[in-house]
């Protein structure tokens, strides 16, 4: 008996794990995924309409919005982020003095929650007191800046916020990737005459290939979860004119009542995450073999 | 070749350190606006600008925020939701951590049919937007009498933070030799003791990353706060994004700012003390999750 227990216990710790895991990861996305089939609102009730949540949801113009603004905020996001944090690596990569120091300060917003960088920026944004002022007091007069209360600009608060937050992540993941680099490779480089621009250009970037998969798909993954960021630095705002997704999908679904819809929206981030995901661990688990 | 005169090696350097220092500068900038506004009166806000100093310190906005500021319709400052955040990390930390660790054993060492493919499984929990399971959790949460409690939240946060415990554990142990299990397995020792007389003397530092990993992300967290929280158990997060979208009797930008540093000081610490294994602990959560 004790023997057999012996033998099983790897599987017995791992018992309980698998069961909450079948339970509230792939059961629990099953019932939501069952739920925007129905006609559900309020509560939940199982009579099913097939896709007729998913119907309404993209003819609905809030979605729409929070759609679109996915797309610029996740170009921009990844685009801006991926640039400053590899040029920031590059330079901290020059053997550079106090890099610890200039390290930690480019990391340290990382530390801090999206409800805080929002509360933050949303002060810093302020028009009237914040930037604007500050632009006002230095002599630019006529100086304007209200993308905050701009219903066309409101999404790019959000993304200097989050580049704000994630860049210095960016550059942590780019530093560590340069720091693998064989040094033999720039010496022999160098020696070839190369310049430090051709260096990183043809030789350095291209063994970055994998840092740069990494970063987008974890920035990607950030850029679909935002959802504080959004909550404390526009609310949505003005109007819902910097809605995303996942906003859509907590306003529909607790405070409008319209859970059927909400479960959709839901479903369509999961299916949004899998499509940058699964071909990702795909290329990985291929490079394993 | 193309040698460069010190003097040009020197104006690239100046210039690589001038960026890298102006920059330093733009990170730093926002924390600096909160603690100066912090520390202002309402008066010199409004006269003063974002970068100026307080002429005239003040703790009014921090003992305000942490006491006696309105978050919704009690008016208790931030304090209340400050311990409700510790009732909640305290438990939830400790307990993923634990249970990660022996999942992460078992997984590297004792595998058995199924055990990498349970492996992966798991890890796609790391990334699912947790959207989708919103509904169906706060059904259970419902059902289990465990709505709007920290209990209910602690559950929460142990339930999807066991998936980066597992995968933190398990690639740590992944690279402790083998050849050492089979000696311990020869001496005689099973599962429970190879994992207390060879694993966990060598865990320390794996320890360290995921504590401070968790401790991160769910003092950081608001989603699952937002949903899963009531009157008198929201976590920090909450009470400070309803503090700010409170507004009795004018808008109070140093209360707002105090609130913010209060509700980041915990996780900015942890930054500053440990933050080799706070950016460890990214990586590994971003490289391989």
């Amino acid at each position: 008996m004790l023997n057999y227990l012996e033998k099983h216990l790897p599987k017995i710790v791992l018992a309980p794990t698998t069961i909450v895991m079948i339970v509230c990861m792939y059961g629990f996305i099953a019932w939501t995924g069952l739920l925007s089939l129905t006609k559900s609102r309020m509560m939940p009730q199982w009579e099913f309409v097939g896709l007729d949540q998913y119907v309404r949801l993209f003819a609905n113009p809030r979605w729409d919005v929070a759609v679109d603004n996915l797309f610029i905020f996740l170009i921009l996001f990844i685009i801006i982020a991926l640039v400053l944090g590899l040029l920031l690596a590059i330079f901290l990569d020059q053997k550079i003095r106090v890099e610890g120091a200039i390290r930690t300060i480019y990391l340290y917003p990382m530390a801090i929650s999206f409800i805080v960088t929002g509360t933050a920026w949303k002060w810093i944004l302020n028009p009237g007191l914040g930037i604007e002022k500050l632009f006002r007091d230095l002599g630019f007069a006529g100086f304007e800046f209200r993308w905050l209360v701009d219903s066309d600009m409101a999404i790019y608060t959000i993304v200097i916020a989050a580049v704000w937050q994630s860049s210095g992540f960016v550059m942590a993941l780019f530093l560590a990737g340069l720091r693998g680099v064989d040094d033999n490779l720039t010496k022999a480089a160098k020696i070839d005459g190369a310049s430090t621009v051709r260096l990183y250009w043809h030789i350095i970037l291209p063994l970055m290939r994998p840092v740069f998969f990494s970063a987008i798909v974890i920035l990607t993954h950030i850029a679909i979860k935002s959802f504080d960021l959004v909550q404390a630095l526009t609310g949505g705002g003005p109007g819902y004119s910097s809605d995303l997704p996942a906003n859509f999908m907590y306003t529909f679904s607790f405070n409008r009542a319209q859970i059927g819809m909400g479960a959709a929206s839901a479903m369509i981030m999961l299916f949004g995450v899998l499509a940058v995901l699964i071909p990702y661990l795909y290329s990985e688990l291929r490079e394993k073999k | 070749m193309n040698r460069q005169t010190p003097l040009s090696i020197n104006i690239g350097r100046v210039m690589i350190y001038l960026l890298l220092v102006a920059f330093a500068l733009l990170y730093l900038a926002p924390l600096y606006v909160m603690i100066a506004t912090s520390f202002k009166d309402i008066e010199e806000i409004r006269s003063g600008n974002l970068m100026a100093p307080p002429l005239s310190p003040t703790f009014y906005a921090w003992t305000k925020a942490w006491s006696s500021a309105c978050t919704g319709s009690e008016c208790e400052g931030l304090a209340p939701f400050f311990w409700n955040s510790v009732k909640i990390v305290v438990p939830a930390v400790s307990i993923s951590t634990i249970i990660g660790a022996f999942n992460g054993y078992a997984l590297a060492k004792w595998r058995f049919k199924g055990s990498e493919f349970l492996f992966g499984a798991l890890l796609f929990g790391c990334f699912i937007p947790f959207q989708v399971i919103l509904l169906p959790m706060a059904k259970l949460l419902g059902s289990l009498g465990l709505a709007n409690t920290v209990t209910g939240l602690v559950m929460v946060h142990v339930i999807y933070g066991v998936a980066f415990t597992t995968l933190f554990f398990r690639n740590y142990y992944v690279g402790v030799p083998t050849e050492l299990v089979r000696a311990a397995r020869l001496d005689g020792a099973g599962f429970l003791n190879t994992f207390r007389y060879i694993f966990l003397p060598l865990s320390t530092p794996i320890f360290v990353v995921t504590v401070i990993w968790q401790f991160t992300q769910i003092w950081n967290d608001f989603l699952f706060g937002v949903v899963y929280s009531g009157a008198g158990t929201q976590p920090i997060t909450v009470a400070l994004n309803n503090l700010v979208n409170t507004s009795v009797g004018g808008k109070e930008y140093n209360v707002d700012m105090a609130a913010a540093i209060i509700a980041a000081l915990p996780t900015l610490v942890v930054y500053v003390v440990a933050g080799k294994y706070f950016v460890r602990g990214l990586t590994a959560g971003a490289v391989k999750g």
